[in-house]
This record gives C-alpha cells, structure tokens and sequence, in this order.
C-alpha cells in the first residue's frame, strides 16, 4: 500500500526532506513504517530512534504509534510543536 | 457559535476583530482576548519564522475550539495564527471569546491557547547573529494543559 510521508521543521531539516511516498506492505502500523524509515540508517535510524522525541500524525490528527495505516494515508512526523 | 479561524502571514487587527465578536450582538456581556506577541528577552533574535502544516493547522484549531464550546456556553471565537517571517514585538497570535457572562470567556480563552500551544502543529525558528535555530517545546505548556483534566472545572 502506499503511504504519503511529511516530515516537517527540525525533522525536515535532519532528514533533508519534505515528502516522500513510500509503498509497504500491508497490513502495517506507524511502529512499522518508523522501523522501515530507520533501516535507512545514518541520520533516519538516529533522529527516528526509539526515545527521540517526536510526533506521529494520520490523516492529520495525532495519534500512537499502534495505529494502523490504510492505502493512500497521509502521515506526518514533526517535533513537538512550539506554535502561539 | 459563530467560529473564526485564520492561519495567515498577514497582520491582524485585534481590536477589529474584537469589535466584530460584539458589534449589535446583545446576548454578548463579555470578551476575553489574549494576544502573543515575539519575544526577545536577550536582545539576540533579529527574526522569528514560524512554519506550520496547512490543513492540520486549521484541523487542529477548529477542534481545540469545539472542545472549548463542549466545556462552556460560547457565543463566538475568533483564532488568528500568524505564519512566515516576524520581527520581535510583532503580534503572532490572537484568541479572542465572546460570551454572555466573563468566566466563561476568561476560562476559554485560557483552554484554547494552552491547548494550542501543545497540538496545533507550528513550529517556531529564530534567527539570532549565530544563525537559525529551532526553538524547544517547553514541559510548563504541556503542564499548563493537564490543569484542564481536572473534573471540577
């Protein structure tokens, strides 16, 4: 299935990229897309590490990483937010 | 209720859009307004630039509204976030609520903010003579909305 990938802020920056589709197997939750970006290695495996502190949004509302993903998602990782 | 959000580089008016939550509205006794503002206690930062996730940012804000309205008789909000390039002293962002008697507008102009500051998906950055750096979600905004957990409020 695919699934559509924001990064945004400090994340966009490490990662060095804004969005990217990536197709994966079904059936899958966030933990297992994560584990996937994280085999990337380099600069995936330590800014997405277990621990770091970020957040996980599907479909534009956050949520665990335990969620399951459905074809055609929309996921976004960003630090915690710093808005008002 | 009447809702109003907007996330925008533009600036806005606050006392227009506060004007606007009242103007021949005779079941309003009360408006409760908080304004942020860029901050540059040190004297080191030339330019704060805020990035945000355009239809998660309006998403996020409309729902932090609808709790609000859940939790106390409204009449209208307005919600103004302001995106892009701002100088130090320039106004960032504006929750203004209009309802019939003031504790309802003073607790929800409280619960939107907090609540903005921890699930509205911006970011800040600032510019200082070193460079640009991001700024770090601060634990006192995740505090300042767990006060809101609290059965008896």
């Amino acid at each position: 299935m695919k699934i559509h990938i924001l990064y945004f802020a400090r994340l966009r920056e490490t990662l060095g990229t804004a969005k990217e589709t990536l197709e994966i197997p079904a059936p899958a939750t966030l933990a297992l897309l994560l584990d996937t970006l994280r085999g990337r290695g380099g600069m995936w495996a330590e800014a997405l590490a277990v621990g770091r502190n970020f957040r996980l949004a599907r479909n534009q509302d956050l949520c665990p990483a335990d969620t399951v993903l459905a074809d055609g998602d929309e996921v976004a990782i960003f630090p915690p937010v710093t808005g008002g | 209720m009447t809702i109003k959000i907007a996330v925008q580089a533009a600036p806005f008016d606050l006392g227009a859009e506060i004007a606007a939550l009242h103007r021949d509205t005779p079941a309003v006794g009360a408006v409760a307004s908080f304004l942020g503002t860029v901050r540059n206690e040190a004297g080191t930062v030339s330019e704060m630039c805020l990035e945000h996730y355009p239809g998660m940012t309006e998403k996020a804000l409309a729902e932090i509204v609808q709790n609000a309205q859940t939790r106390w008789a409204l009449h209208s909000v307005t919600v103004i976030h302001r995106i892009g390039p701002l100088a130090p002293c320039d106004p960032i962002v504006m929750v203004a609520v209009a309802s019939a008697h003031r504790d309802a507008a003073f607790a929800a102009c409280a619960f939107i903010m907090d609540f903005l500051k921890t699930q509205a998906p911006f970011w800040k950055q600032e510019t200082t003579a070193d460079g640009a750096h991001w700024v770090d979600a601060k634990d006192s905004d995740t505090g300042a909305c767990a006060r809101w957990a609290a059965p008896d409020l």
